[in-house]
């Protein structure tokens, strides 16, 4: 079987980003951020509106609302007594309403939803993998210089901090990082399948890692796993692709959490 | 004990901290030397984490000022409440702030009793080993100052009388200087350099043999606390 060009570049492109969500991915699990994918694609209707309002980039625009997102859900948990789900409600709902307000005002606009909402793999450019893998070898290093501050921060923050590890800095670079990998890969896979993408693979790691990184590792071998053979499932059986891939992850994870379980986690514990 | 080398390595000046209309602490001057051992004791509520947290610089004070003389500080804190979606064994918990090499995880470990624990989950624990574990973290990372929120809580009574010589052990061997925040009256007794009696405000503060004597100290436990303890000796000659 010979391969279009389109369906190397949808591999090349999805490979990408599931190797950039797995650590990613993993600290989102780790410090129960989980709905911060949620407010973040609320929040991304108000930088897609503003990408139209200015003529820009939307990754771009988007990026830049997520990471004010982000600074605002970092700035309310150190002042309010509030804890992050309550504040990420509240940005999230509040940042769609502006959104929907500035929809509003651009009446001239049509928005294609389900773009947002799943984007595009089939239709990736040469650009995009630039950017997916550049951008996302850029976000991985950064990841790797804050690892141990931001580990010992999401275990135990006084420790942390006592310890001169400046915890909530790491955090609020790996908060903006995050940010960047919504916007990046909003137009390409959209925003319900990276935020599916963060979290699928990392929760069914958990269900059969003894450590962080061994939990990194294989939320990666998942992520991957679950791009390809959804591509692949979609090629087969022409599905959506970006749902062909979270159901593949859907299986994995299922299948973590079977007696085959053992099989693959050999001794641990 | 090293008492020679009395350069101060930590200071608080009139520290306090006002949070929700109240000062929790309030007026807090106490210092700590290197190889001293400055033991806090007071009732529940009484800012004994508190004072703590503000050695650390984990909360900043609202009057006051704290000098520290270190960056080298080791906290083993009162709650350690880990998520347990963050899978963590006893030796990555052990580098969790320093690159601690294996031999030196595997002679602290087995200083505080727990070497065999080494590849075990943080979760698979009880408290008395996490607390042994958590203990030896702090050791680890070769303190000048060390800062023990009740660490031998949930150990058992042979175990806890063990770690209460290591601390002391350690103290000397690093020559750090140590914040104790105890129950256990007898140990503060025995081992410490000086005790700080808190109850918001320092209520008194002197050498174990001073204080069970002082006003405050017996309004605070009751006589019969002062008395059972300043004959105590304890006997530091032999291991467990």
């Amino acid at each position: 079987m010979i391969l279009d060009d389109f369906f190397i570049r949808a591999l090349i492109v999805g490979i990408g980003i599931a190797i950039i969500a797995g650590p990613f991915g993993c600290f989102v699990v780790w410090k129960r951020l989980s709905y911060f994918g949620e407010t973040l694609s609320h929040s991304s209707l108000l930088g897609v509106a503003l990408g139209y309002v200015f003529s820009i980039n939307i990754s771009i625009t988007v990026f830049a609302v997520s990471s004010i997102v982000a600074i605002l859900l970092f700035l309310l948990n150190e002042r309010t007594e509030l804890t992050s789900d309550s504040l990420l409600g509240l940005l999230s709902h509040s940042s769609l309403s502006i959104g929907l307000l500035v929809v509003g005002y651009l009446s001239y606009i049509r928005f294609d939803m389900m773009g947002l909402l799943f984007g595009d793999i089939l239709a990736v450019t040469k650009l995009d993998i630039l950017i997916v893998w550049v951008c996302g070898g850029l976000f991985i290093f950064i990841l790797y210089i804050i690892w141990q501050s931001l580990l010992a921060g999401t275990v135990n923050r006084d420790i942390a901090s006592s310890e001169n590890m400046s915890p909530r800095r790491s955090e609020l670079i790996y908060m903006i990082l995050l940010s960047g990998i919504i916007a990046i890969s909003i137009k390409i896979i959209g925003i319900l399948l990276i935020t599916g993408l963060l979290i699928i693979p990392a929760a069914m790691a958990r269900n059969i890692s003894n450590s962080p990184i061994q939990m990194i590792l294989i939320s990666i071998i998942v992520g991957v796993t679950s791009v390809v053979s959804g591509l692949f499932a979609s090629l087969t059986f022409n599905t959506a692709s970006g749902p062909s891939i979270l159901v593949i992850a859907l299986i994995l994870f299922i299948i973590s959490l079977t007696p085959l379980k053992r099989l693959i986690s050999g001794a641990n514990n | 004990m090293a008492k020679e080398h009395n350069k101060i390595i930590l200071e608080l000046k009139d520290a306090g901290v006002y949070r929700s209309n109240r000062w929790l602490v309030r007026n807090i001057t106490l210092s700590v030397s290197k190889g001293e051992i400055l033991t806090i004791i007071g009732p529940n509520g009484s800012g004994k984490s508190t004072t703590a947290k503000i050695a650390l610089g984990i909360l900043k004070p609202d009057a006051g000022s704290v000098i520290l003389h270190t960056n080298k500080i080791a906290y083993v804190p009162q709650n350690l409440a880990i998520d347990w979606t963050l899978p963590l064994r006893v030796i990555d918990f052990m580098r969790l702030t320093n690159k601690t090499t294996f031999q030196e995880i595997t002679e602290v470990l087995d200083m505080t009793g727990v070497a065999s624990l080494i590849n075990k989950n943080l979760r698979n624990l009880s408290g008395g080993e996490f607390q042994r574990v958590l203990l030896a973290r702090a050791i680890a990372t070769k303190p000048e100052l060390l800062i023990l929120d009740e660490p031998v809580q949930g150990v058992d009574f042979t175990g806890e009388i063990a770690l209460y010589n290591l601390i002391n052990q350690v103290s000397s061997e690093l020559n750090c200087g140590t914040i104790l925040i105890s129950h256990d009256l007898h140990f503060v007794m025995s081992a410490t350099d000086n005790v700080i009696c808190l109850n918001g405000h320092i209520c008194c503060s002197g050498t174990p043999k001073t204080i069970v004597q002082s006003k405050e100290f017996i309004d605070l436990f009751g006589a019969s606390a002062a008395q059972t303890l300043s004959p105590y000796e304890h006997d530091h000659d032999h291991s467990h």
